[in-house]
């Protein structure tokens, strides 16, 4: 499988693109410490000819310099470099979390639903049509200020930590049913296999059975489904952002950069350029890694 | 592999249960499947009378051919005996114990001594288990620790089978559908069973490899004196593995008996039709050059055609008049019981009201299709139904 795996090119290239973005997002601190500057410093405020009197940078390309390696924010002249790394910090550890919740989820309610069948299968699955009923973009608009309500209430602010948990919260909450259905289907024929009897007959209990007979012909499934997961929980929270019922200023985001981007375009493109630049390589590289992942764990695709 | 028939030809001598204890007990074994439909409320609308009612018992060591159409509930009787089913009805004790309802736990003390070997070999192994892994899950399974360590006794059976050692770390595809039945075989012998339930386990393979395989469950079960029930759709692979043979039609015996009462004196009239459709090429083993060379060659008469009816609304009376040349009033109204038919040996039962005479020969011709006797030219009596 491993094998496999490494002499598909394009995965593995993919793999050390993801890598390097988690790297960048756990290393955030290091990366602002050695290139010494700090994200919410507002260096263009700070300091006299960094910004014009209409809040542009005065240097070219955004106000890209040796100093500034990815320019300076207009307004307030924050530096882009370490806003969008510590952007990406904040939204893959949304994402990240949200993935492992809704896998886990995913993977009990499937696999229970599937090898239980009867009853408790017709009622998680009229249960995951209820939740996939809500169209999921409006929803996650529409529920993530209740849940703040729910946590804060209204007139105070909510800390930025519990604006992360209620994303996380609501991206598990309607993200796990396609896996969980997927799932489900699949094991749904798989234990009608004959190697599942085979165990049976020699006194296998449902947990080796699903543990040790099921859950080993589910990783591709699981990871793929994963793979495509996690870069779509970075653009829906990004979305989110970018609405404001996401995360708020002055945590740094990925996805609000490109709001404030978006604001703008016309004069200073180069502000949008990185983040966007950076979230684009990151999706594709997480699509491609799902497909090579596939690729590898199916002993059937030849390479 | 000469399997000239040693046994004496009159079996009268030996009456039932002197080839062994009875290991398995089925009395009265039924299964039926429910059939849901019905909105918005699901409820119960019918039910697939797979195994009805069905009277056997596997003695110690003993081989045993169940043969039948593809339907007739083969399969769903070796699950039964093997517990993967819950039975409907009936009874199954092993080795005088009463295992019909037993859960999991009471089952298992014999879990071990009760395997199954699959049809498919496709679908029996787990493709993302090593051979090894495939083996020694039963061990693991059954906390078994076998001297010189699992990994050894895997080896060992491998060997056992026909495999090579070195095929310990190898995965299910890399082998051809024989050898994968091998590899399924070593599972079932891995916890060193006293019954094995062998569902078909060479149809599914080439005719070539057919031979093979069957010469390894044969070599095996002598060797080793596992009792077997050999599932089989036709009579030519059981002929030369099985003891004893049991008929089954829709879900029910018609006829059970020693191997040469069903081969050389069958009465039922399903009994004949499969054996006429026993091509003499189809044997599978040297078949031993006796002198019923002539008998087969005035055999190959009556061709069984036509579609088995559905075992959700089985014919009454006799499930097997639907297709019997023979079937007159009686047929559709009583069910003839399974019993001893006048002129056969002892444990040799059959279940039909107008038995056969007991012998293959055949003199007239017969034709159970319909359609084929129109195509043959036998226009004499068209029936009125033969365009289904
Ligand atoms: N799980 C099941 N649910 C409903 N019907 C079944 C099931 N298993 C088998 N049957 C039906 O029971 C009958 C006997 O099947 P089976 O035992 O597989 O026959 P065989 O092995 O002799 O070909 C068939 O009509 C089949 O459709
Ligand atoms: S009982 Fe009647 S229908 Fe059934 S096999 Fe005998 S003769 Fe044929
Ligand atoms: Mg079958």
């Amino acid at each position: 499988m491993w094998r496999r795996f490494r002499r598909d090119r394009s995965g593995v290239l993919s793999a050390y693109v993801v890598a390097f973005f988690f790297t960048v997002a756990i290393a955030a601190p290091l990366i602002s410490k050695f290139y010494g500057k700090s994200p919410t410093t507002t260096y263009g405020l700070n300091e006299q000819g960094l910004l014009n009197e209409y809040g542009y940078p005065v240097a070219p390309n955004g106000g890209v310099s040796g100093r500034f390696w990815f320019g300076i924010e207009p307004t307030l002249g924050r530096d882009v470099l370490t806003q969008l790394v510590f952007g990406i910090r904040t939204s893959l550890l949304i994402a990240v979390a949200a993935t492992v919740l809704c896998v886990l989820t995913g993977v009990v309610v499937g696999v229970t639903a599937g090898y239980l069948g009867g009853r408790t299968d017709y009622f998680l699955g009229r249960f995951i049509d209820l939740l996939l009923a809500f169209p999921s973009q409006l929803s996650f608009i529409a529920f993530t200020p209740v849940v703040y309500s729910l946590f804060v209430s209204p007139e105070k602010e909510t800390p930025t930590y519990l604006r992360v948990l209620t994303l996380i919260l609501v991206l598990w909450v309607l993200g796990w049913m396609g896996l969980a259905r997927l799932l489900r289907g699949q094991v749904l024929s798989l234990r009608e296999r004959e190697f599942i009897e085979a165990a049976k007959v020699t006194g296998a209990s449902p947990w080796r059975i699903i543990t040790k007979e099921l859950l080993p012909n589910l990783w591709t499934p699981i990871l793929v489904q994963s793979t495509l997961m996690l870069p779509s929980f970075v653009t829906i929270e990004a979305g989110l952002s970018f609405i404001g019922v996401g995360i708020l200023e002055p945590t740094p985001d990925w996805g609000r950069m490109f709001a404030n981007g978006a604001q703008y375009y016309e004069s200073d493109i180069t502000y949008i350029f990185f983040p966007g630049l950076a979230m684009i390589i990151f999706v594709v590289a997480f699509n491609l890694l799902g497909d090579s992942v596939r690729d590898a764990f199916d002993p059937r695709t030849k390479r | 592999m000469s399997d000239k028939v040693s046994l004496p030809a009159p079996r009268e001598a030996a009456p039932d249960g002197a080839r062994g204890e009875p290991l398995l007990v089925a009395e009265g074994l039924t299964k039926h499947f429910p059939i849901t439909g019905g909105f918005p409320v699901k409820r119960r609308i019918g039910a697939v009378q797979a195994v009805d009612g069905l009277d056997l018992t596997v003695r110690a060591g003993e081989s045993f051919g169940l043969v039948g159409e593809s339907g007739c509930g083969k399969s769903t009787t070796g699950r039964l005996l093997t517990r993967l089913l819950e039975p409907t009805a009936g009874r199954i004790v092993y080795r005088g114990r009463d295992i019909t309802h037993a859960g999991r736990r009471e089952l298992a003390p014999f879990r071990a001594e009760i395997q199954m070997i699959f049809q498919d070999p496709y679908a029996s192994l787990n493709p993302r288990h090593t051979v090894g892994k495939i083996v020694s899950g039963p061990m693991e399974i059954n906390g078994i620790d076998p001297p010189g360590g699992r990994e050894a006794r895997v080896r060992e059976l491998l060997e056992t089978v026909g495999l090579s050692p070195e095929h310990y770390n190898r995965f299910p595809h890399e082998f051809s559908g024989g050898q994968r039945q091998r590899i399924g075989v070593a599972r079932a012998l891995a916890l060193e069973p006293k019954l094995i339930v062998a569902d078909e386990p060479v149809s599914a393979l080439d005719v070539s490899i057919q031979a093979q395989v069957v010469n390894l469950l044969r070599d095996v079960q002598r060797e080793l004196g596992i009792a077997f029930v050999f599932i089989a759709h036709d009579l030519a692979v059981v002929r030369h593995f099985s003891q004893r043979v049991a008929v089954m039609y829709l879900g029910k015996i018609v006829e059970v008996g020693d191997r040469d009462d069903i081969y050389r004196r069958p009465r039922h009239p399903y009994t004949h039709a499969l054996l006429s459709a026993v091509p003499e090429a189809a044997d599978l083993m040297d078949t031993p050059a006796g002198g019923d060379g002539s008998a087969r060659a005035s055999r190959e008469r009556i061709r069984l055609a036509g579609d088995v009816p559905s075992p959700i609304r089985p014919p009454s009376g006799c499930r097997f008049r639907t297709r019997c040349w023979k079937a007159r009033e009686e047929c559709a109204t009583e069910e003839p019981p399974l019993l001893r038919a006048e002129g056969s040996g002892p444990g040799h039962l059959s279940a039909c009201h107008f038995p056969e005479p007991p012998t293959v020969e055949r003199t007239t011709e017969v034709i159970l299709d319909p359609a084929l006797r129109a195509a043959e030219g036998h226009t004499e009596s068209q029936p009125p139904n033969h365009a289904q």
